[in-house]
């Protein structure tokens, strides 16, 4: 049996920050971080953009050398997987029964990528992007395909598409949806993407249903639509969501939902456990205090400082506004809050010049700015949803007149 | 290698070597200095790793890009000096490049 002060299950953004801020912090105690993954903790977001494109080595991705994690006593287990936890004992054990008695335990188990739920979503040659492991596998296919199916026409799906068609691939997305980005962007941000790849050869399908994966010596030849039609494909890239790392602790009895249900401070139902980053389920004010997972850096960060303030005994919750960016091509977009429940959008800019924002109205107030190549207004828009303004709907259109302008 | 000086939060001067290419955040990152979120991973998205170029070096490191200035814009401790040290290439012409690292917004 290994005793620490602190447990960190996940080696990701979050687990990584909760260790960094609490040496920080002047926290002395033992910490041991086990993740699942071969590698040390490294940046993510960049899988699905300049590492799939080859433009940033592993060793760039890394969020610290590995001299830090020894510098600093952070005990990094990689490869090793929580299997249960017994948290009155308070006892995580690996699927290979190692057994660590802990102070505090951290769930920063992130998710991993749905897997296809049709016929055929099993044969090789369909990637997921979540892990440096799986963009390798797919970067190494990549290279002999030519055609390339991308199922989910998402941020992952399509920031993939951008980087493999700029590849000289020849990609077709296909979205279940009326058009892309349905669930996390208004019509004019989906239009405007839907044009922009399009203009740099993508194919997208929206609107359609795949009905299985036809293959040929176990490996993907094929997607079939519900329609009949049928997509030849080398290989396929399954952007459909992220199922979030839950079943373990939920049977060690933390309340779960969407996620491991979470309060401001990032503690889950069990005592001295916490849960932070993709996994983690939490009444979030900027969305009316409905229950939802954040899926980006600055909210597993903003709540592994949480958990390292309760640790060190000066408790402050992570309340920031949300935002999230994405690159593809040369278009830098930009989000800001939560577009939870909007009843109004307001176009500021024209999308023509592929310079434009879309504000996000949740009766009146500014709940959410996807900004393209705008970053002002990016930056005002935090400010604006953080306030939670109303703020004259004729002004917010008017190019004219900066966003900033309008914070009183 | 470059050499990198850097004034971190709590004034304390430290001097650092980094590999030509790599940026000024980077070479910050992998001395252990916590001072710089980059919470955008250094993609130029974010303004969580802002520093001020010694005066000396102003002309050497060169002015923020546009979006970069659009970022510090509105940042309370803008100065003419203000950069991303994500986007602050180490190269041989920067041997000796010195940075404060701002105050946090």
């Amino acid at each position: 049996m290994i005793t620490t002060d602190i447990l960190i299950v996940g080696g990701g953004q979050g687990g990584a920050q909760v260790a960094i801020s609490l040496r920080q912090g002047g926290y002395e105690g033992s910490i041991v971080m086990v993740g699942d993954e071969p590698d040390m903790p490294y940046d993510r977001p960049p899988l699905s953009k300049d590492y799939l494109a080859g433009d940033k080595t592993v060793d760039r991705l890394l969020l610290r050398k590995a001299e830090f994690w020894e510098k600093n006593k952070i005990d990094l287990c990689v490869g090793k997987r929580i299997a249960s936890i017994d948290a009155e004992a308070h006892v995580a054990i690996t699927d290979d029964e190692e057994k660590f008695q802990y102070g505090y335990l951290i769930w920063a188990a992130g998710g991993y990528a749905r897997p296809l739920p049709i016929p055929g979503g099993d044969l090789s040659g369909i990637h997921v992007i979540r892990t440096r492991e799986q963009v390798d596998l797919l970067r190494l296919e990549v290279e002999n395909a030519r055609e390339i199916v991308v199922i989910g026409g998402g941020y992952i799906g399509l920031e993939a598409a951008a980087v493999l068609t700029k590849q000289g691939k020849k990609v077709t997305i296909l979205e279940a949806e009326s058009r892309v980005l349905a669930r996390v962007a208004g019509a004019p941000i989906s239009e405007f993407y839907e044009s922009e790849h399009r203009a740099q050869g993508v194919t997208i399908h929206t609107g359609v249903a795949v009905t299985h994966l036809e293959g040929e010596n176990g490996r993907v030849k094929s997607v079939v639509l519900a329609n009949g039609d049928e997509i030849s494909a080398d290989l396929v890239i399954a952007g459909i969501g992220l199922i979030p790392n839950k079943d373990i602790i939920e049977a060690a009895g933390a309340k779960c939902s969407n996620g491991v249900e979470v309060d401001e401070l990032c503690r889950t139902s069990l005592p001295d456990i916490f849960s932070i980053g993709d996994c983690a389920c939490h009444a979030n004010k900027f969305a009316e205090g409905a229950f939802l997972r954040v899926e980006s850096v600055p909210n597993a960060v903003g709540q592994a400082k949480a958990v390292v303030s309760v640790i060190l005994g000066d408790p402050k919750p992570f309340v920031d506004v949300p935002w999230f960016w994405s690159n593809q091509y040369d278009l830098k977009l930009q989000t800001a809050g939560l577009n939870h429940g909007y009843d109004e959008t307001i176009l500021r800019g024209d999308p023509a010049t592929r310079s434009f924002s879309l504000i996000y109205l949740r009766k009146g107030q500014v709940v959410a700015v996807d900004a393209v190549n705008m970053i002002k207004d990016f930056m005002a828009g935090k400010k604006l949803v953080e306030k939670g303004l109303v703020v004259d709907k004729a002004s917010l259109a008017d190019t004219d007149i900066l966003l900033k302008s309008l914070l009183g | 290698m470059s050499k990198l000086i850097v004034v971190t939060r709590d004034g304390e001067e430290k001097i650092l070597s980094g590999s030509v290419g790599s940026s000024v955040l980077e070479v910050i990152h992998d001395a252990g200095i916590e001072d710089l979120m980059a919470l955008c991973g250094g993609c130029c998205s974010c303004a969580t790793c802002h520093v001020y170029v010694d005066d000396e070096w102003i002309s050497a490191a060169g002015a923020a890009n546009e979006d970069e200035a659009d970022l510090l814009e509105d940042s309370e401790h803008r100065k003419t000096a203000s950069r991303l040290a994500c986007q602050i290439k180490i190269t041989d012409k920067l041997d000796g490049l010195r940075v404060i690292v701002a105050p946090e917004d």
